[in-house]
């Protein structure tokens, strides 16, 4: 039999009862705009968190020591000797896949102006570093490879230091701060970050060359971090393996030992983030399994009425010369139709929804085509699962039998 | 072999319990193409049954079924079902009209199942057989818009749809007033004499089976009469001569 017949014999047999298929589909419209718009937040946030981790420069690569255990006791990551100058002047020689590289190691104490104190961390930095964040300064200028040559006594301020230490409003620049009683020069003022994706304050921080947290604050020749960019977005994992293998040439470690240094990249740090928003999904999907299986058995229980109901049509469409696989087909195809119209609906007001959360609520929501296509996919298979048996038993319909049927 | 049905010492037996019951038993009979028959008998004495191996819905128990030089016994469902589709037209006694749908939808059914039948030589044929039935003016209608002997007129626009070799109708008459029942044997005996088509027509009352051409008796499922009928009587005389009715 033409499948277009088939087709048309169905969609009339759901003409013929609109409300009751409606109603059958209900299940399915619900399920599928629940799943549709749930996804649609779900990726709407997952995305502007990745667009504020790539704020915080999408190219940044990390280096940190692995904190060895020695002796029972961890060492915090100040006393880990694995990173040092060497390293960095390593990584200075394979340009590359790296458009930067800054160290960066970091005091925290007191900071003083006058009256004013204020606990804030000091970290040592190169003039790249300010590039690598992608962090311009609001005013003044940045220290120079000079001062850190000299280990200069000079800084940049972050907004939250210059709120707390000088709440007045004055212009700082060129101003003095105590930092651990050494006296710094400031020469410019960092522009405002905001907090992290982590809640962190970035704007409270003080930035000095390198080597003056190295040798005047510290006293230690390691480093607690090194900064580096990649040259674009695409290369990050070039650069990360790149970084790997220079590190390990200057660490001089030999074959089949581990690494004593860990290099993130961005996109780890997404993947970290899409690993909680994966369980999310995970439970999304069986929220939607859930609607979608008593949807099915929505549309199972309406099929096995209307097979009953229509044993008379049956045994009549069976006396005009419908084969066994015509009826079996005729009923899949509804179930299915049914299935998929929900389907459709639900698709078209999960998007609806979507829409709304996002001008009613300001929430940012995203839908996918995979999103669409699935739960589509979903229930044409629903449709087929639950509309089987139904579908089965009336094709097993004696064709005299159903035409006495009352 | 010209003859459209026949059937040689046919037997249908259902088994209920330990019990066999011979619905039919030892029947002979052949149909030529343009007969009118009408089958009688008290009730219970096989009519339907026998009108059901006819039209390919059921199979002989023993004896043999060749319908247009078909073996019928030897056919599997599928082709059975086939059969149907091509050579026969079916008329019931509650119409069996699919609620819901138009007229020329209804009339339309039997050709969605023939894949060699294009959309548009359905619509055509359909139309023609609402014509031959004289209610092209109703097409549009549903089965419950339709009075009792329309929605029988539209059944038989079906029966005869996909030209079939024979038509077969079970008390088609038994639910309508006489009126509308000698209508419909007009309609019969048109497509009949002016189209040529064999008909098979159970019945029960001697009255409606006055009007065709050959009278089978059966009795527990034996044929104890096959007359000719000498003396057909026409249902657009009879119709005439009704009295009309006056409020
Ligand atoms: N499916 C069946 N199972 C068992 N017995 C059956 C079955 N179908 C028919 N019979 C029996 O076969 C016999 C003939 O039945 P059939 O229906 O052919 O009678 P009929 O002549 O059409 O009667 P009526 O005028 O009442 O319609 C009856 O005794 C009936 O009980
Ligand atoms: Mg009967």
């Amino acid at each position: 039999m033409k499948i277009t017949n088939l087709l048309r014999i169905a969609w009339r047999a759901i003409q013929r009862n609109k409300m009751r298929a409606f109603l059958t589909m209900l299940g399915i419209i619900i399920g599928v705009a629940a799943v549709i718009s749930m996804i649609a937040i779900g990726q709407g946030s997952k995305q502007s968190i990745q667009s504020q981790i790539s704020g915080m420069g999408s190219n940044m690569i990390t280096i940190r020591p692995i904190s060895n255990v020695t002796g029972g006791a961890r060492m915090d990551n100040t006393s880990v000797q694995a990173l040092s100058e060497p390293d960095v002047v390593a990584l200075q020689k394979h340009p590359q896949y790296l458009n930067a590289v800054s160290p960066s190691l970091s005091a925290r104490g007191q900071a003083i102006n006058g009256p004013y104190n204020w606990s804030t961390s000091l970290q040592g930095v190169s003039p790249d570093y300010l590039s690598i964040r992608g962090w311009p300064l609001q005013d003044g200028n940045p220290f120079t490879n000079q001062d850190v040559k000299t280990a200069a006594k000079v800084c940049l301020v972050g907004q939250t230091v210059i709120n707390n230490l000088f709440p007045n409003g004055e212009a700082v620049v060129g101003k003095s701060i105590r930092f651990k009683n050494i006296p710094f020069k400031i020469v410019g003022v960092l522009s405002k970050k905001g907090e992290n994706t982590f809640g962190q304050d970035q704007d409270d921080v003080i930035l000095t060359p390198i080597t003056t947290v190295q040798k005047r604050v510290l006293a230690t020749i390691y480093y607690q971090t090194i900064f580096a960019s990649a040259a674009d977005e695409n290369s990050t994992e070039k650069a990360a393996e790149e970084i790997q293998q220079t590190l390990r040439i200057s660490h001089r470690l030999q074959k089949g030992t581990d690494d004593d240094f860990t290099v993130r990249t961005q996109a780890e740090l997404i993947s970290t983030f899409s690993s909680t928003s994966r369980i999310l999904t995970i439970l999304l999907a069986v929220i939607a399994g859930i609607s979608l299986v008593v949807g099915g058995i929505g549309i199972m229980n309406i099929m096995y009425v209307s097979v009953t109901e229509r044993t008379k049509e049956i045994g009549l469409r069976m006396s005009i010369g419908a084969r066994g696989t015509d009826i079996l087909m005729q009923f899949l195809i509804e179930a299915v139709l049914i299935g998929v119209t929900g389907g459709l609906i639900g698709v078209a007001l999960g998007i609806t929804a979507a829409k709304l959360v996002t001008t009613l609520l300001h929430w940012p929501t995203l839908v996918t085509q995979a999103s669409v296509l699935l739960s589509f996919m979903v229930c044409f298979a629903t449709g087929v699962f639950f509309g089987y048996y139904p579908a089965l038993k009336a094709s097993r319909l004696d064709p005299i039998e159903a035409l006495h049927y009352e | 072999m010209s003859s459209i049905v026949e059937i040689k010492n046919l037997v249908r037996a259902f088994k209920m319990g330990d019990e066999t019951v011979k619905a039919l038993n030892d029947i002979s009979f052949t149909i030529d193409p343009g007969e009118f028959i009408s089958i009688m008998g008290s009730s219970g004495s096989g009519k339907t049954t026998l009108l059901n191996i006819l039209g390919c819905l059921d199979k002989p128990t023993s004896g043999e079924y060749f319908l247009d030089g078909t073996n019928v016994g030897k056919l599997s469902k599928n082709e059975l079902a086939a059969l149907r589709n091509r050579k026969l037209g079916f008329v019931f006694q509650s119409y069996n009209l699919l609620a819901r749908t138009s007229a020329i939808e209804n009339v339309e059914l039997p050709l969605l199942y023939n894949n060699e039948i294009s959309a548009k030589e359905r619509k055509e044929k359909a139309l023609s057989a609402l014509e031959a039935v004289k209610l092209t003016n109703r097409m549009h209608h549903l089965p419950s818009q339709l009075s009792g002997g329309q929605q029988q007129r539209v059944a038989i626009a079906r029966a005869l749809v996909n030209d079939p070799v024979m038509i077969l109708a079970d008390e088609a008459t038994g639910n309508l007033d006489s009126r509308t029942s000698y209508e419909i044997m007009m309609l019969i005996q048109e497509l009949n004499n002016v189209h040529g088509k064999t008909i098979v027509f159970v019945t029960h009352e001697p009255d409606i089976a006055s009007f065709t051409k050959r009278t089978i008796t059966l009795r527990d499922g034996r044929i104890i009469k096959d007359d000719v009928n000498n003396n057909v009587r026409k249902a657009r005389d009879v119709l005439q001569n009704l009295p009309v009715l006056t409020e």
